[in-house]
């Protein structure tokens, strides 16, 4: 007697066949690597999320070099300077992208469909990313970030975090900037991506017709009765 | 000697002290503003600057 086949293989008792078939039931392999996407996705406007991305590798790729070469580096080599100023244009043109990808979507109302959560990843990646650039500002090793330092205490003194999170802290704020928030913000990231893959891209939305041109209909209104 | 080729190769000078605008009680830098404009500028190019896509 053989046993039915299910999508993702045989059923069986062990956990990571059943995480398999879970996974190719919510995202089978022509949803998650489609070859096209709908045609109302043809326009530049759809752009920013991918660039939004592209940005993001080019932040991760320059910030674990000036992880690895460290401060002395980054502030007085040429090449140290360079990738220092690559780290910083590239969150300019993340934040630049996203926040242009984020307009968008709320004028398209992105949110529709199910697609809440997709919507909820998104703004959660964008407030975990001011989080990660004003680490990073705390992270440069020069009077700038002592500044910032010394100012941004007293806010976040005030509101009772100051404790818990300490700006002044150099070590605990680059632990925060190189190795928590942008752990978190990869997770959002891959779950939007995946959201997005799952739910599509949020249709337009319908053109409305003018009515005052059409003919009047025959069925009964509110008015009417 | 790197920062003033830099200086030297870039319209503004980058290391000057920030340039701000005032407006009542608003206030922004011009570099703030400037991204801000841009973003509108790239944001309205996109929706009217037609997609050429691949003829299949």
């Amino acid at each position: 007697m053989t046993t039915p086949v299910q999508p993702g293989g045989t059923e069986g008792s062990s956990w990571t066949g059943a995480l398999r078939r879970a996974g190719l039931r919510a995202l089978p392999p022509e949803q998650l690597l489609p070859d096209e996407q709908p045609v109302y996705v043809a326009s530049w406007v759809y752009v920013f999320g991918v660039a939004t991305i592209a940005a993001l590798f080019v932040v991760i790729g320059s910030g674990l070099l000036l992880a690895v070469e460290g401060p002395t580096w980054w502030h007085t080599s040429s090449v140290g300077l360079f990738f220092n100023s690559l780290h910083l244009w590239s969150v300019e043109l993340f934040f630049f992208f996203m926040v242009i990808h984020l307009w968008a979507k709320f004028m398209m109302a992105a949110w529709r469909g199910r697609r809440a959560m997709t919507w909820v990843t998104g703004a959660v990646a964008f407030v975990v990313s001011i989080g990660a650039a004003f680490t990073g500002y705390l992270s440069q090793q020069n009077f700038s970030s002592q500044w910032i330092a010394s100012q941004a205490k007293d806010g976040l003194n005030s509101v009772g975090i100051g404790a818990f999170f300490n700006v002044l802290d150099f070590g605990q704020m680059f632990t925060w900037h190189v190795a928590l928030l942008p752990l978190g913000i990869v997770a959002l990231v891959v779950v939007h991506v995946l959201l997005v893959r799952k739910h599509g891209v949020v249709p337009p939305f319908p053109a409305k017709t003018d009515t005052r041109s059409q003919p009047p209909s025959p069925l009964p209104t509110a008015r009417d009765s | 000697m790197i920062w003033s080729a830099v200086e030297t190769i870039t319209a503004v000078g980058l290391n000057g002290r920030a340039y701000y605008i005032h407006w009542g009680w608003f206030q922004i830098s011009a570099a703030n503003l400037a991204v801000i404009v841009a973003m509108v500028v790239v944001f309205a190019l996109a929706i009217v600057v037609p997609f050429r896509r691949r003829d299949r």
